[in-house]
């Protein structure tokens, strides 16, 4: 491998509350994949996505994000943080929100004297249009944001997380709470995003069944620790077995689909599934 | 007629810092409204009638009153921790209720305390026009001037803020300084507001016009603007009608508040349904 990977781990920990989440995380995602982190309810993935963000200190071990420690590479990532969806009465358009992606960051008056400001000013508005162009949320970006549909939110939201032509794109479960039908149709723009922009994605998942084909690998983390590596390599009995420390069988179905029997039900210990805390 | 208004200088005073109030009460109210921080907004401005009593009670300007308690408020509301990103004003309402049944248990006290007859009690509560100085007018001027450079300054990391602290807070924007500043602005917003609508009815001018005109657009600009429009016109109106009818200045404003509020979300209603038999397939 030429080029230094986008996102590494070595023997990380993260312990919330006193609490360890999960520890001797190594894992290391190459510049342009697109990787998928899977693993049970509870088991700290968004803690994972947090860490490598620097909004959560690693207890132990180090990591790598773009070169960088975490925290210090924040302009360059985009980030999609798990959510169920905007307050229906929020008052603030699908346009305006993608617009915070790209000034929403900048202190100060922002009015648009002299000829630097006009010019980076229009060069925002262009890139703005162009992503929600890129995610074909044209026909709804002017209407209120909490006004459609939860498929669509989460295009703006990607657009939003694009405008700063990120290096890297961290998605936090972006498929949880759409149907079927929007669910291919994120994931397929979202590899597309991958492919055609040359962003690295992370992205945690809940089922890797939609995403399975346009995987480049995949991260399982469980209470044993975590294993990466291509799918077909990571998802298998044996590996599962020893992740979950409990006989887990890995089937294939004949459209390719995986399936996995025998996993333990929800884990005894729950965590906020948005702040990744102990509740 | 209305040219006797002008001429009368208790009624220029009125009119001045109705205007100042309502200018600087807009934008700050539609973030407020747009935060959902409305019950810290009413408890900033009721936490100003035990300021002015006690400012009375001890013979200082009860204008300095207002300003200290609400300010003071804010930064307490400020400092107590929340739970982590993300996790939006889950401690808060418990916190903001205790304050607000504190200061208005105070405020009864200092109006004890002054013994008197305090005859501006209703005023504190209710609103006056009545006797705003030129001093006063110059304070809350110089104060709204403060207020909303500081607003504009940091406007656009506060609307991300408030729409995504999550995400706000990866770009690197430091959420909790922008929202503990955000109330201590709102703190002295409600302060000037109070002075004119009186402590229990600043939502006249800090909630109203807001709530107005984030009903009329959805674009944050123009709502901003929207908001100080309908602000100035509800202060105008207000004292102009309190003035020839004598009816309390809070009450005023607040009708012409309230009438325009109705109006703006029945003709939206109105036009959505309209917007989808028009566009139902046949």
């Amino acid at each position: 491998m030429a080029q230094a990977p986008a996102l590494s781990f070595e023997k990380a920990a993260v312990s919330l509350g006193g609490k360890t989440i999960w520890s001797d995380v190594t894992l290391s995602v190459a510049t342009g994949e697109f990787v998928a982190v899977l693993g049970p309810n509870g088991v700290g993935k968004s803690t994972l996505v947090k860490a490598a963000l620097g909004l959560y200190p690693l207890s132990a071990g180090r990591a790598v994000v773009l070169g960088r420690p975490p925290g210090d590479a924040g302009r360059d990532i985009g980030y999609l943080p798990q959510r169920r969806s905007f307050d229906p009465h929020l008052r603030v358009r699908g346009v305006d929100i993608v617009r915070l992606g790209a000034d929403g960051h900048r202190f100060g008056m922002g009015l648009p004297v002299g000829s630097r400001r006009r010019a980076g000013r229009r060069l925002d508005r262009a890139r703005v249009e162009e992503v929600i162009e890129l995610v074909g949320a044209g026909d709804y970006a002017g209407r209120p944001i909490g006004q459609v549909s939860g498929g669509e939110q989460q295009r703006l939201l990607i657009a939003q997380a694009l405008v700063r032509k990120p290096a890297l794109l961290l998605l936090d479960e972006p498929l949880d709470s759409l149907d079927l039908p929007n669910q291919a149709a994120v994931s397929g723009l979202i590899s597309r995003i991958c492919l055609q922009q040359g962003v690295t994605v992370v992205m945690v998942a809940h089922d890797v069944n939609p995403i399975l084909s346009a995987l480049d690998s995949v991260v399982y983390i469980a209470r044993g620790g975590a294993v990466s590596g291509k799918p077909t390599e990571v998802i298998t009995s044996s590996n599962l077995s020893r992740l979950y420390e409990t006989p887990v069988e890995v089937l294939r179905t004949s459209d390719g689909r995986l399936v996995v029997v025998g996993q333990p039900e929800a884990p005894a210990h729950h965590y906020d599934r948005h702040t990744g805390l102990p509740r | 007629m209305m040219g006797g208004l002008f001429s009368l200088h208790f009624m220029v005073n009125a009119l001045e810092a109705g205007t100042i109030v309502a200018v600087v009460a807009g934008p700050m109210g539609w973030f407020m409204v747009l935060r959902r921080q409305s019950f810290a907004g009413h408890t900033l401005a009721v936490v100003s009638f035990p300021g002015a009593a006690g400012a009375i009670w001890l013979g200082i300007s009860p204008t300095f009153g207002y300003f200290a308690a609400s300010v003071a408020t804010a930064m307490v509301i400020a400092a107590v921790p929340r739970a982590a990103i993300g996790d939006r004003y889950s401690e808060e309402s418990a916190v903001i209720g205790i304050v607000q049944a504190f200061a208005l248990a105070c405020g009864v006290l200092f109006v004890g305390l002054y013994g008197g007859f305090l005859n501006s009690l209703t005023a504190l509560l209710f609103g006056t026009f009545l006797g705003i100085s030129d001093w006063e007018v110059r304070v809350l001027l110089a104060v709204a001037v403060v207020v909303l450079v500081a607003l504009a300054g940091m406007g656009r990391p506060l609307l991300f803020c408030s729409i995504d602290p999550a995400v706000a807070s990866a770009r690197g924007v430091p959420v909790r300084l922008v929202s503990g500043a955000f109330l201590i602005l709102l703190g002295a917003a409600a302060a000037e507001a109070s002075q004119i609508t009186g402590a229990l009815l600043v939502f006249a001018l800090l909630v109203m016009p807001a709530a107005t005109a984030q009903q009329l657009t959805p674009r944050p600009a123009l709502g901003l603007v929207l908001s100080v429009v309908l602000g100035v016109t509800f202060a105008w109106g207000g004292l102009v009608v309190a003035y020839f009818t004598d009816y309390p200045v809070g009450f005023t404003v607040t009708s012409i508040g309230i009438v325009a509020l109705a109006g703006a979300t029945g003709g939206r209603a109105l036009a959505e349904s309209t917007r989808r038999i028009r566009t139902r397939p046949a």
